[in-house]
């Protein structure tokens, strides 16, 4: 079992989680009500990472990463260190591959959401605030717990898209799938093999904490 | 006082225009599409027309000609939806709780607990409304409308999610709550039955359009077009040639269709004019075959009976005129006055129209 690849998919996970979640409600909420030109090319966009191959994503965002990039060199200029390889790159490939899976879920959550029963909100003399607070996030609640869950179990799981943009570089890039894969090409087939248990166990563990968390209480 | 005023083309059609007094009850009446939720949204603040101008005791909420929309938010106007759109989540306190104006949580509480009592709903506060009737859930809506403390009432076709019982048992609860509320209760409905309980004023609606708004009374009897008697269901609308004004005698002559017609005094109709006319129902007196009485020297019509349909202990019938075959008049007797009388399908029967029910109507139609 390689501790310190399941310690830094755990990291990339939670902070992917983290970070894309809260941004996540606020942009599915936007795309949920507003009716703008251009919202299917936005919502296709958002959807790409489901049908391009990972490693066509991948190739993308090392190219957006190194040096030779806009981004590349101003990360490399602040920070003195690539991004390209780097946990942090990882970070910032994981946000986008994960686009899909954290916003779709949770738009079509806001968009289960009646319109009378928002107009009611606004006729009880309800703030933005309370409203989002007191209405809409706990009745959008399953699908934000699914956003939240389907990230997580993508990111622990990604494979083609890390490769590409992280490598394998112990304690620094390669993730439990990298190390799977690393195992495998060792002929290391118990590690492998227990690696892969304790994803499918945790995989399982955490698509039925899903269907608990994100019951209706209604 | 709230005073309405609303105007656009497109997307949906509105030119309306009624006030409604405090304490009063206005119902929107109309078919099916013909604007009176959008109406209601408009006067709450989430809709917002193209131009008009919305004012409830000296305070305006939404002014075209000023730029003027204030938000739903900051109106004190309090509606209750028509399918409810209560919070699923939320339990029958929390509802009412949250349009609870601003202050400290106790005082709030116990305003939430006193508005659920005034609607019959005290013991039911920690339920959320799945686990409520339709009624019951109806009563939530309404509690949480008036928590508000609201300087409008706006009710949305509220008894149209329950069934028959339910609905009368909340008329009798309205109507006695209407005498409690200070503020102009404006009710959208498409049952005249509703309108004609619940109203103090009635506005016929139809494609956007206030067409004639008064007291039920006056709707229901002196209605200014062919258009309104239709959409308020008075059945009896036929032609005539007005003949001659008497004001000394107070009465106007008719010619319908060759029968002289008289009815009280309407001179604002030309001589010589063509016009349509209605009769309620009320005002069509049947002849009785074995004892012939006064009043049947007023308009007297033979006609032959077309259709008897019972209805419970009525009987609703189909007459046609013997001088003018082509139109019809409708009214209804109760069981045994039909039976005692012979009133049957193929029987002739004489009728008297009372002057005094007999109003005339512009139509465009008429006035050709």
């Amino acid at each position: 079992m390689d501790w310190e690849a399941l310690r830094l998919s755990l990291l990339l996970a939670v902070a992917t989680g983290l970070l894309l979640i809260p941004a996540g409600v606020m942009v599915a909420r936007a795309l949920a009500y507003a009716d703008f030109r251009g919202k299917s090319i936005v919502e296709a966009a958002i959807a790409i990472p489901l049908v391009l191959p990972p490693t066509v994503l991948g190739y993308y965002l090392l190219t957006a990463m190194g040096g030779a990039s806009p981004l590349g060199a101003y990360y490399e200029r602040m920070t003195g260190s690539p991004l390209a390889f780097s946990f942090e790159g990882l970070l910032v490939g994981s946000l986008i591959f994960n686009l899909p899976f954290a916003l779709i879920p949770m738009e079509r959550a806001f968009e289960s959401i009646p319109v009378e029963v928002r107009q009611a909100a606004e006729c009880c003399g309800l703030s933005w605030h309370r409203t989002m607070w007191r209405i809409e996030l706990p009745l959008a609640w399953p699908g934000i717990v699914s956003a939240l869950v389907m990230t997580i179990a993508h990111t622990v799981g990604e494979f083609g898209v890390v490769l590409m943009v992280g490598g394998n570089i112990p304690g620094e890039t390669r993730t439990i799938a990298i190390s799977i894969y690393d195992r495998v090409q060792a002929f290391d087939m118990g590690a492998a093999g227990a690696m892969s248990s304790f994803l499918l166990v945790f995989s399982l563990v955490t698509l039925a904490l899903t269907n608990r968390l994100s019951r209706r209480i209604w | 006082m709230l005073s309405v005023e609303i105007r656009q083309a497109s997307p949906i059609a509105l030119d309306a225009r009624f006030s409604c007094r405090n304490g009063e009850t206005l119902v929107l009446v109309g078919p099916s599409g013909s604007g009176k939720s959008t109406i209601l949204k408009t006067i709450a603040g989430i809709y917002r027309p193209a131009a008009g101008r919305i004012e409830v005791d000296d305070e305006v909420w939404f002014d075209s000609a000023a730029g003027l929309h204030v938000p739903a938010r900051r109106r004190r106007a309090g509606l209750v939806f028509q399918g409810y759109a209560l919070f699923p989540h939320l339990t029958v306190l929390s509802n009412v709780l949250e349009a609870v104006p601003p202050g400290p949580h106790r005082r709030r509480v116990e305003r939430a607990g006193e508005v659920l009592a005034s609607v019959k709903l005290a013991g039911l506060e920690s339920r959320r409304p799945a686990q409520l009737s339709g009624g019951q859930q109806q009563r939530v809506a309404l509690a949480r409308a008036l928590a508000r403390e609201p300087a409008v009432l706006l009710l949305d076709e509220p008894f149209s999610a329950v069934d028959q019982a339910t609905r009368e048992r909340l008329y009798e609860e309205l109507a006695n709550l209407r005498g409690q509320l200070k503020m102009p209760v404006v009710l959208v409905t498409h049952s005249l039955q509703e309108a004609l309980l619940l109203a103090d004023q009635m506005c016929v609606l139809h494609h956007g359009t206030t067409l004639q708004t008064g007291t039920p009374q006056e709707v229901m009897t002196r209605p200014h077009s062919v258009e309104v008697a239709r959409l308020v269901s008075l059945k009896n609308i036929c032609k005539a040639t007005v003949l001659a004004h008497e004001p000394a005698a107070e009465r106007t002559i008719l010619d319908w269709n060759g029968l002289r017609l008289e009815v009280g005094l309407q001179a604002q109709h030309p001589v010589g004019g063509a016009v349509s006319w209605v009769v309620p129902s009320g005002a069509i007196l049947l002849h009785r075959r074995d004892r012939p009485s006064h009043g049947e020297r007023e308009n007297p019509v033979p006609c032959d009976v077309r259709h008897c349909v019972a209805m419970g202990d009525m009987v609703q019938i189909t007459l046609e005129p013997i001088h003018s075959r082509s139109e019809h008049l409708a009214t209804t007797l109760s069981v045994h006055v039909a039976a005692r009388n012979h009133v049957t399908t193929g029987e002739s029967v004489v009728v008297s129209l009372l002057a005094s029910g007999i109003h005339l109507l512009s139509s465009p139609r008429a006035q050709r």
